[in-house]
């Protein structure tokens, strides 16, 4: 695990175990922010700042817990980061704080965090951890910004509205109007359709994957034995 | 024996290390935001506020010049009720409440409703809410102009027995398939009306209790 290149580290992170659409979690917040792209946007970067510190500073720790409490001890480092996050966007970006309300704090129990901690930064140097912990986090903002403009394309016919949450005025020029007068389709934006959006999404993710050719990762270890069982202990924190 | 001991203290000793090195962090980045924060905080309430009595109508800080009320009559459910006082040159000239509408369809429908000094209706909007959206969610002003329909009205108009949505026989409409979530504005911007006008000398007069400017 130790010789793992960065390549690898982010096709992992994006494709191979996106969070979001393969390992299956953080479903909550996936399924609950992204009836919009810019809502899916902000909790997608708040999660992609908590896992690089958050696997950062558990790389930097290893070897100093023991191991029954070190379970414990990530918490408490995740719970650190996720609260400085939340004040600093509270204090700078207060509208899509907002907007996001609950979700913020409730990073702390997203269990890809942990999951990668456990799994991949407590076994590894500083930088690779920090690599993994920001490509895990693109992956999973990735599959929300993808499910949030599903869902506001479908759902209200526009994409990138209330930009200015994120980027100030600059941000109402980028809202895009695709389908003018647009009803406005409920499906979409309940919950419902955000089962229904991430089960495409899914679907389209290995609808790719299965016509993709071989990568030259497959091809170098082509045994079945490393889809069978993804990347270490990540089913444990279902 | 010993060792165990040992291993144990080792455990305690390094959680609790982490434990203080995550508390002085969380301390120092909360001191460096907090003035912030509440900066932030006081401009949302402002903004909102401003919505609905226009801040050239007044020049007294609303956030310092609050009541908290409570009136079982007129504001059911145990609710305290916020209200800024707007005054110029010392004048009444509106006040907003905060209040919430009980009878929505799902939950409160968190209001602000403007009253001139008056007795008039400067304005009402929605500020928090759970209603269906695509239905009671008409309600929001980004989403139509039923909100602003209360700007100008007062309890003589109409009557008070006309202050009801169509389907009870008032004055108000309803939305297609959402009768409820009106019903429920109405009622609570009709209760605030009344209250104001058995209480407004007391409204405008009473001392501020200036607590904390607190979020909406």
């Amino acid at each position: 695990m130790s010789t793992i290149s960065y390549r690898q580290i982010f096709a992992d992170g994006v494709w191979n175990q996106n969070t979001g659409l393969v390992v299956l979690l953080g479903l909550c917040p996936l399924l609950a922010v992204t009836n919009t792209v810019v809502n899916g946007l902000g909790l997608g970067m708040a999660t992609i700042l908590t896992l690089s510190f958050s696997n950062l500073f558990v790389s930097l720790a290893r070897g100093i817990f023991r191991p029954e409490i070190r379970i414990p001890a990530y918490v408490l480092i995740i719970a650190s980061v996720v609260t400085v996050i939340q004040l600093l966007l509270q204090a700078w970006m207060h509208d899509l704080y907002r907007v996001l309300g609950i979700f913020i704090p409730l990073i702390v129990t997203n269990c890809a965090i942990i999951g990668r901690a456990e799994a991949f930064a407590a076994r590894n140097r500083a930088l690779p951890s920090l690599v993994d912990g920001f490509a895990t986090g693109l992956g999973f903002c990735l599959a929300l910004v993808l499910l949030g403009a599903l869902r506001e394309i479908i759902g209200r016919g526009t994409l990138l509205s209330q930009a200015s949450l994120m980027f100030g005025d600059f941000g109402d020029s980028l809202q895009l109007t695709l389908i003018p007068n647009h009803p406005g389709f409920l499906l979409a934006l309940l919950p419902p359709g955000a089962f229904i959006g991430l089960g495409l999404l899914i679907a389209g993710r290995n609808w790719l994957d299965a016509r993709r050719p071989l990568t030259r990762a497959q091809r170098a270890d082509s045994s079945p034995s490393k889809a069978a069982a993804p990347a270490d202990g990540q089913g444990e924190f279902n | 024996m010993k060792k165990a001991e040992n291993s144990i203290l080792r455990s305690a000793a390094s959680l609790a290390a982490v434990a203080i090195i995550g508390t002085t962090l969380l301390t120092g980045v909360d001191k460096l935001t907090a003035e912030r924060i509440a900066e932030q905080e006081r401009r949302v309430v402002l903004e909102q506020l401003a919505q609905i009595v226009s801040p050239d109508r007044y020049d007294n800080e609303l956030q310092d010049d609050l009541l908290k009320i409570s009136d079982e009559l007129h504001f059911p459910r145990g609710q305290t009720v916020t209200v800024y006082r707007a005054r110029k040159n010392g004048e009444p000239e509106a006040l907003i409440m905060k209040l919430a509408a009980v009878r929505g369809y799902n939950g409160m429908i968190h209001l602000l409703v403007g009253i001139n000094a008056d007795g008039s209706l400067s304005g009402v909007r929605v500020a928090s809410h759970k209603e269906t959206p695509g239905l009671g969610d008409v309600i929001e002003v980004e989403k139509s102009d039923w909100i602003l329909g209360f700007s100008g009205r007062s309890l003589q108009s109409p009557a008070t027995t006309e202050w009801a949505v169509k389907r009870d026989g008032g004055e108000f409409d309803q939305f297609t398939g959402a009768t409820i979530t009106p019903r429920a504005v109405v009622e609570a911007v009709r209760l605030s009306l009344e209250y104001f006008q058995a209480n407004q000398a007391l409204l405008f007069q009473a001392p501020a209790q200036n607590t904390t400017s607190e979020q909406l």
